[in-house]
C-alpha cells in the first residue's frame, strides 16, 4: 500500500449528499475478476454522456480539477453496496484523499485498506473548504497526515483520525501481514472459543 | 461519562448491550489503549462471484492459505440468469468468467460451493439462514452490505469490502472499530396489512439515509417480538440503508423454533446446550445506548419511496413532496434532482403513479412468507394490461417450497413470470434489467439512480404492495386486497 504522508494537490468539489457506490462505480464495471478498467468506470454516468463523450458540466472533466488528487464531498458519501471497486476506481484516477462530513461505514473501511485517506470534518469546515476548492485560483490544498492538518488558501484546519488507522496509512502497512504476526494469539483464541462453543467446532 | 455511570449495575460491573457482549466475546486482542479498535474473530462468511475474485487473486499472489476453509460458503447469485430453463452458462462472457473463476477458487481453496445448478443455490442472505448456518451469538462478515440480515438471529452481521474478505480468509479475523449503539424500540402492534418492510422504511424516512451511520442498531419492543423470522430478516437487512453497520434482535423462542432441525444447525445434546446459552444473549436491562429512537407501530402505514434514496419515502396515501417547501438548500437540490430523475411532479398523489414493471425478489423480500403474502393479494386476479410482473424466489429452496404450496400457479395464472433464484433485478447485473424511463414497483432495498437499469425508476415497497401495484397498474394500498381485520 502506498504510504500517505504530506501531499499537495488539487481538490475538486463534489457536494451532493448520499453519493452511493452505484454512482461511484456503476455495475457494468463490476464484471471483471481483477482491478482493470475501473479508471474509466469511476463516476461513468456523471462523467460521460450516453454516446461516450465527456460531459462538460462534470467537475472532473474540467480544468484544473481533471488533475484532482482530492475530492471534497457531501454527506454520507459512499453509501450503498460494499463494492470495493468504487475505491479502486477513485485510486486509479489519482484520488488520494476524500474530505466530507460523513462517510458510509464499509466504504470508509475500504478506503483505509487501499491507502485512500477519508477525512471527516464538521459541516462548517467542509463548507469553508468547498468555497475555496470551487475556485480555480484557490483549489490547491495540502494534506499533512502525520500532523493531521489541511491547508488551503488562508485556511488551516486540523482533523481527527484513529491512531491505528493513521499509523497504517502513514506507513503503508500490509494489513494481513501485520495481523499474521499475531497468528499465535488467533490460534489460541480459536481453540478456547471452539471449546467453549462446541456446536461450532 | 454520565452514560457509563448510569450503566453501572448493582454488582459494580458495567451493564452491557448485546452488541458489546458479542464484540467482547470475539475479541482476540485489543489494538489500541481503550479497546475501541480490536482484532475481531469472525465465525463465518459467505462469498459471491463478484466481490470475491480479487481477494482470491491476492491470496494466490502472496501464497497464503485459508485459515479455516470450512467457515466459508460460496454461492453464485449476483450475475446468473433467472430464466426458468437455465444452464450452467452465465448470460454474458464477463459473468461467465466470474462464475468460472469463483468455482476455481472454491475448488482450489476447499470451499463448499452452491453453483448455479445446485439445489441449494440462492441469494447469499437467503441461503445462509435457511440452511441453518446463521446461529445466535455469531459474528459473520461477508462481502455484501446486506449481511446485516443476520441480526434477526442475534448474530452480528456486517458487510466488508474485498480487501477485508482477503484479510478474513487468511486470518479468520478483521481489524474492527467498535460502533456506537442505537436502540430502536417499536412499541405496540402493527395495523392490519402493515409489514416489517414498512417499519424499516418508516425508520429510514425518519432518521435519514445516514441516520445510523457508525452505529449498530438493536431493535426492541412488542412489534419486533411479534415479527416472524422472515419479517425480522427484512428489518435487519434494510437497516443498512440508514447506515447501520450491524442490526441486532435478541434471540427468542421464534429464533430457536426457526432453527431447530435446519440442516446445518446443531443437533441433539449440542442443540440443547446451544439453546441454553443463546437464551442468555440479550442486552442487560440497565444497559445504556448512545442513542434511542422510539416508534409507535400503530402509526405506521404501508410505505413507498418516491425518490432515489431510501429515505425519500412516504405513506402510500401521501403525495410527492414539493422541494420548494424544503428549507435546507442542499436537501432541496437533492429532491429536485430525484424528482427530475423519477419523472414526478410535486403534489402528485402516490396512488396515481402508473407502473410498467413489478418485481418481487431480493434478499430483502423473497422468502417464503413474502411470496405467500404477495400470493394472497394476487389469488384469482390478473396483472393489469401493459405491466410486466415477475417473481424471483430468494433461493432454489424457497422456489421449491412455493411450488409445493401451489404459489407458482397463483402467480402464473395472474400473469406473473415465475423465475429461478438470484439477485436478478435487485441490482440488474444479469439480464433482468429495467429500460430507461420504465417505472417499477419493487420489493427490493435500493432505489438509487440506475440501480435496476440505466434510467429505470424504482419505487420500493413491501411484496404485498408490489403485488397490488401489479394488479392495479399503479402504486396502490395493499390493505384492501389483504382483507385483514
Ligand atoms: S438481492 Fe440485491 S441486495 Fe441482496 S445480495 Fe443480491 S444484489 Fe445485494
Amino acid at each position: 500500500m502506498q504510504p500517505f504522508t504530506l501531499i499537495e494537490g488539487i481538490a475538486a468539489p463534489l457536494p451532493a449528499a448520499n453519493v452511493d457506490t452505484d454512482v461511484i462505480m456503476p455495475k457494468q464495471f463490476l464484471k471483471g475478476v481483477d482491478r482493470s478498467g475501473l479508471k474509466e468506470g469511476a463516476f461513468a454516468a456523471l462523467r460521460y454522456g450516453p454516446d461516450g463523450t465527456p460531459r462538460a458540466d462534470f467537475v472532473l472533466n474540467r480544468d484544473p480539477w481533471r488533475a484532482a488528487s482530492f475530492l471534497v464531498v457531501g454527506e454520507n458519501f459512499g453509501c450503498g453496496s460494499s463494492r470495493e471497486h468504487a475505491v479502486w476506481g477513485l485510486s486509479q484516477n489519482g484520488i488520494r484523499a476524500l474530505i466530507g462530513t460523513s462517510f458510509a461505514g464499509i466504504f470508509f473501511d475500504n478506503c483505509a485498506r487501499n491507502g485512500l485517506l477519508a477525512i471527516t470534518l464538521p459541516q462548517e469546515d467542509v463548507a469553508r473548504l468547498l468555497a475555496r476548492v470551487g475556485d480555480p485560483e484557490t483549489c490547491r490544498i495540502v494534506i499533512d497526515l502525520p500532523h493531521q492538518t489541511i491547508t488551503a488558501a488562508g485556511l488551516s484546519l486540523s482533523f481527527e483520525i484513529e491512531p491505528t488507522r493513521k499509523d497504517a496509512l502513514v506507513r503503508g502497512l500490509d494489513a494481513i501481514g501485520t495481523t499474521l504476526q499475531a497468528r499465535d494469539d488467533i490460534a489460541a483464541f480459536e481453540t478456547a472459543y471452539l471449546k467453549g462453543n462446541p456446536w461450532l467446532a | 461519562m454520565i452514560a457509563a455511570e448510569a450503566g453501572r449495575a448493582e454488582s459494580g460491573t458495567v451493564a452491557k448491550t448485546l452488541y458489546d457482549k458479542l464484540v467482547d466475546a470475539h475479541t482476540v486482542r485489543r489494538l489500541d489503549a481503550d479497546g475501541r479498535q480490536v482484532l475481531l474473530y469472525i465465525d463465518r462468511t459467505v462469498l459471491n462471484e463478484y466481490t470475491s475474485p480479487q481477494a482470491f487473486t491476492g491470496l494466490r499472489e502472496a501464497g497464503r492459505p485459508l485459515w479455516r476453509a470450512k467457515a466459508a460458503l460460496g454461492t453464485v447469485d449476483h450475475v446468473n440468469s433467472t430464466a426458468s430453463a437455465r444452464t450452467a452458462r452465465m448470460p454474458d462472457d464477463d459473468a461467465q468468467r466470474q462464475a468460472v473463476y469463483f468455482a476455481e477458487n472454491c475448488r482450489d481453496f476447499g470451499i463448499e460451493l452452491f453453483d448455479v445448478l445446485h439445489p441449494q443455490q440462492g441469494i447469499e442472505h437467503v441461503v445462509m439462514p435457511e440452511i441453518g448456518l446463521v446461529l445466535p451469538g455469531l459474528v459473520i462478515a461477508a462481502g455484501d452490505s446486506h449481511t446485516t440480515t443476520y441480526g434477526a438471529f442475534g448474530t452480528l452481521g456486517f458487510g466488508i469490502g474485498t480487501s477485508d474478505i482477503e484479510h478474513y480468509l487468511a486470518t479468520q479475523t478483521l481489524v474492527y472499530q467498535r460502533l456506537k449503539s442505537l436502540r430502536v424500540t417499536v412499541s405496540g402492534a402493527l395495523g392490519p396489512g402493515v409489514r416489517a418492510k414498512d417499519i424499516v422504511m418508516a425508520l429510514i424516512r425518519d432518521i435519514g439515509a445516514s441516520g445510523a451511520t457508525g452505529s449498530a442498531v438493536e431493535f426492541a419492543g412488542e412489534a419486533i417480538s411479534a415479527l416472524s423470522m422472515e419479517g425480522r430478516m427484512t428489518l435487519c437487512n434494510m437497516a443498512v440503508e440508514c447506515g447501520a453497520r450491524g442490526a441486532l434482535i435478541a434471540p427468542d423462542e421464534t429464533v430457536f423454533a426457526y432453527l431447530k432441525d435446519r440442516p446445518r444447525a446443531p443437533k441433539g445434546a449440542l442443540w440443547e446446550l446451544a439453546v441454553s446459552r443463546w437464551r442468555q444473549l440479550a442486552s442487560d436491562a440497565d444497559a445504556v445506548f448512545d442513542r434511542e429512537v422510539a416508534i409507535n407501530a400503530a402509526a405506521i402505514a404501508p410505505m413507498v419511496t418516491w425518490g432515489t434514496s431510501p429515505d425519500q419515502a412516504a405513506p402510500v396515501g401521501g403525495q410527492v413532496p414539493d422541494p420548494a417547501c424544503e428549507a435546507d438548500p442542499d436537501r432541496r437540490r437533492d429532491m429536485e434532482r430525484a424528482l427530475a430523475y423519477m419523472g414526478l411532479a410535486p403534489g402528485t398523489r402516490l396512488e396515481e403513479i402508473a407502473i410498467q414493471r413489478a418485481f418481487i425478489g431480493s434478499c430483502t423480500n423473497a422468502r417464503i412468507e413474502d411470496l405467500r403474502d404477495a400470493a394472497s393479494v394476487v389469488r384469482g386476479r390478473t396483472v393489469a394490461p401493459g405491466v410486466r410482473a415477475m417473481v424471483v424466489p430468494g433461493s432454489s429452496a424457497v422456489k421449491r417450497q412455493a411450488e409445493d404450496e401451489g404459489l407458482d400457479r397463483i402467480f402464473a395464472d395472474a400473469g406473473f413470470e415465475w423465475r429461478q433464484s438470484g439477485c436478478s433485478m435487485c441490482l440488474a447485473m444479469n439480464d433482468d434489467v429495467l429500460g430507461a424511463g420504465e417505472r417499477c414497483a419493487s420489493s427490493t432495498n435500493r432505489n438509487f439512480e440506475g440501480r435496476q437499469g440505466a434510467g429505470g425508476r424504482t419505487h420500493l415497497m413491501s411484496p404485498a404492495m408490489v403485488a397490488a401495484a401489479a394488479l392495479a397498474g399503479r402504486i396502490c394500498d395493499p390493505r384492501p386486497f389483504l382483507g385483514e381485520k
